[in-house]
């Protein structure tokens, strides 16, 4: 099996999926011609040609926009947000149309759409290029959200996402692209939507987290594991639908919850996590819900020092669990 | 902030205590030395008081029930500027309450967690039988989780279950009879004072090969003495009675014997220095036994008033734990309420006792001759692991002799 990076596997996905369906399109700023800022539709529209992979003017409202379009006329659009912290223009479009638009027609119209958004920090890209912007949108009923964390992930969730016949906002951790590599099936497969992942068994303290903190948390467990405490590690792969019987089974295994996310504190995805975990599985719980998070600050620092501390790293994360742990 | 009370160690042997009178009700406002509660040990009862200022919070053990040292009895909230108030008046003192304080090991103990509370109530464990490996002494799930495990394993082997059964239970069931209580009857509960009793005494008349044996005195001399005296000493307010000279020819007696003062330690025979002895009182609501300490510096005079002093406390109810401790030997006047004859048990860990029973006016042969002589028996328990025959036949010939060494001219 090819050993590929996070990015080649979200280009595999989008080159299958245009090679088996004829109504996947591409649509977005430097995404042609420049193959993408980050490279993620490289070659591309030499293989499917500018109809198919369309530069588009630098605004996120009418690149969502026509894809929600495209998406009611019977397309399978792939909106690229150049980083989420562009998507702010779009929100409108998102929030207002492509969440409502099976809901408000009765079932008469969907929007089979793929928002793929960059987001998260550590790369030094500062204030606009290093957000996390998930939680803006988890409370819109109508969304999908998917923020996988492996090359294997990546691929078959991205190729379930253009599958599905409704919006999905895929968020890409930036630093993942070239940072992990993986064994990724050369052929096409999916991997279901909604549906957590344990990587990694333990007994002493259970992590839920997402994108790149699956693997600061997979290095910290590694460390730990010299200490003697074995951490149990979901990757929710899927923000929503919450996958909230893997949680669920996830806090059962330890009953002491550390979650960990990048993007802040408050209202953060985790908010909702500890709330499904204090909600259902309270006594099953041996200790408080812990949530590990970026500070409430309004965004990435660019100076270096300030960017380190603003980040979680697998020190910060080993901390927390061994605190827990300890409990 | 919350602070746990627990059962003090209220004298070297006590293990457990019984709570016999809560005088604080949780939201009661306590302050420093305060009595918070009555405790019956060891035959007396003390009262344990706060060490803080503060408020009276849960109350965990109640009235009548039996409490091991160390267990916690109640809580109490103390703000933390009271604490602050403390240290500063007395530093030296607040070092060691405020490691008590900040150890974690007391204030997690007894923070369960959901899930610790679920699986216990599930599997029907007592957490208070764990040992918690958390944070603080924290019981984790994993603690409960584990003793679910032993549990399971237990129940498989019947014979280990026995392991885990406190021996305080068997022991209290094996003295648990059966009996049929008809309408009638009269139902009275066992005071913690009669369970104090009759525990030693099993415990007493069990453990230890009892002896006697008696003896007969002439004590003629010592009654003409006592009524010559007992005019004057009642105008000092003391009231004289024999007792005091019996403990005298007791004490002196020992002297000559030690090991009839000593105490039994399994590998080990203890002969004691000081002469203290404990004293039968009889008190409405049960038995006492007092301790006279180092009677062997004491005359006849300061005998009289040290007993009158306990009789006058045991009444009353006020005895205190220094006043039931250290007792090396035991001496009973079972004559007072007319006994003549009486196989007393001793008083552990001490290894004999003996009573003075009533003074009776008998004919006895002397030189050939009747006479009418006021004629008194001395009896005597001894520990015959410690004790020989011998040595009490010895020891108790002694103080007949010197019971018999009073004349109405022997200056006190």
């Amino acid at each position: 099996m090819p050993v590929i990076s996070y990015i080649d596997a979200i280009t595999e996905a989008m080159r299958d999926e245009m090679e088996r369906d004829k109504s996947v399109f591409i649509l977005g700023e430097d995404v042609g011609v420049r193959g993408g800022v980050f490279r993620a539709t490289n070659g591309l529209i030499d293989l499917y040609g500018e109809d198919r992979v369309l530069d588009t003017p630098l605004t996120e409202s009418a690149i969502v926009g026509v894809g929600i379009g495209a998406a009611a006329y019977g397309l399978r659009p792939i909106a690229e947000i150049q980083f989420a912290d562009f998507i702010m223009p779009a929100v409108n479009q998102i929030i207002s149309e492509a969440a409502k638009m099976r809901y408000r027609s009765n079932g008469t119209f969907q929007c089979p759409m793929v928002i793929r958004a960059p987001y998260g920090g550590g790369i030094h890209g500062a204030l606009y290029h290093s957000q996390s912007v998930e939680a803006l949108f988890t409370g819109v009923p109508g969304l999908k959200i998917v923020a996988p964390s492996t090359p294997y992930d990546v691929k078959g969730l991205l190729l379930s996402s253009i599958r599905d016949n409704d919006p999905v906002l895929f968020f890409e951790h930036k630093k993942l692209y070239r940072l992990i590599k993986d064994e990724v099936p050369s052929e096409s497969y999916t991997v279901p939507i909604g549906k957590a992942d344990v990587k990694r068994e333990g007994s002493d303290v259970t992590v839920i987290t997402y994108g790149l903190m699956v693997h600061y948390t997979l290095e910290a467990a590694k460390k730990l594991e010299e200490e003697g405490i074995d951490v149990h590690v979901l990757d929710l792969r899927t923000l929503i639908p919450l996958d909230k019987e893997a949680v669920l089974e996830a806090t059962k295994r330890t009953g002491k919850v550390l979650i960990v996310h990048e993007d802040n504190k408050t209202s953060g995805f985790g908010a909702e996590v500890a709330a499904v975990i204090a909600e259902e599985a309270f006594f099953d719980l041996d200790a408080p819900i812990g949530r590990l998070c970026s500070p409430d600050v309004p965004s990435m620092p660019y100076n270096s020092k300030l960017e380190k501390a603003f980040m979680l790293n697998p020190e910060k994360i080993a901390t927390a669990i061994r605190e827990l742990a300890e409990l | 902030m919350t602070i746990d009370i627990v059962m003090p160690q209220l004298g070297e042997s006590v293990t457990e205590g019984t709570i016999s009178r809560w005088l604080k009700k949780p939201g009661d406002p306590v302050e420093e030395y305060e009595p918070i509660c009555e405790v019956e040990t060891d035959k007396v009862n003390t009262e344990i008081p706060s060490l803080y200022n503060g408020v009276m919070g849960q109350i965990l053990a109640k009235e009548g029930q039996a409490i091991a040292v160390g267990e916690i009895i109640c809580q109490l909230e103390i703000a933390n500027e009271t604490h602050f108030e403390v240290t500063n008046k007395e530093a030296q003192l607040t070092q060691v309450k405020e490691t008590n304080l900040s150890d974690d090991t007391t204030s997690m103990k007894h923070r369960y967690s959901p899930a610790v509370l679920r699986l216990a109530e599930e599997n029907k464990i007592d957490l208070r039988t764990l040992s918690g490996s958390g944070k603080g002494g924290r019981i984790t799930r994993k603690d409960v989780l584990k003793a679910v495990e032993t549990k399971s394993t237990k129940s498989v082997e019947p014979a280990k279950q026995q392991v885990i059964t406190p021996v305080e239970n068997t022991k209290k069931e094996s003295q648990t009879f059966p009996s049929e209580i008809l309408v009638e009857d009269k139902v009275v509960p066992v005071s913690g004072i009669r369970r104090t009793i009759a525990e030693r005494m099993v415990k007493s008349k069990t453990e230890i090969p009892h002896a006697w044996t008696m003896m007969e005195a002439d004590v003629s001399g010592l009654v003409a003495l006592r009524n010559k005296y007992k005019h004057e000493f009642a105008s000092n307010g003391i009231p004289l009675t024999f007792m005091p000279f019996f403990i005298k020819a007791a004490v002196d007696t020992l002297r000559e014997f030690p090991y009839v003062n000593s105490i039994w330690g399994r590998d080990k025979i203890i002969l004691k220095k000081d002469i203290n002895i404990s004293v039968a009182i009889a008190a409405d609501n049960g038995l006492y036994v007092p301790v006279i300490h180092q009677a062997d510096e004491k005359n006849i005079f300061g005998i009289a008033r040290s007993l009158q002093h306990l009789i006058h406390k045991t009444r009353n109810g006020s005895l205190g734990l220094a006043d039931t401790q250290g007792g090396t030997f035991t001496v009973n006047n079972t004559g007072s309420f007319g006994s003549i004859a009486s196989q007393p048990i001793i008083n552990q860990p001490q290894v004999a006792i003996l009573s003075f029973e009533s003074i009776v006016k008998k004919p006895v042969v002397i030189e050939d001759m009747i006479a009418i002589r006021q004629r008194m028996n001395l009896c005597l328990s001894l520990d015959h692991r410690v004790l020989d025959g011998v040595t009490a036949g010895q020891f108790l010939g002694r103080v007949k002799e010197r019971l018999e060494t009073y004349q109405a001219n022997t200056p006190l």
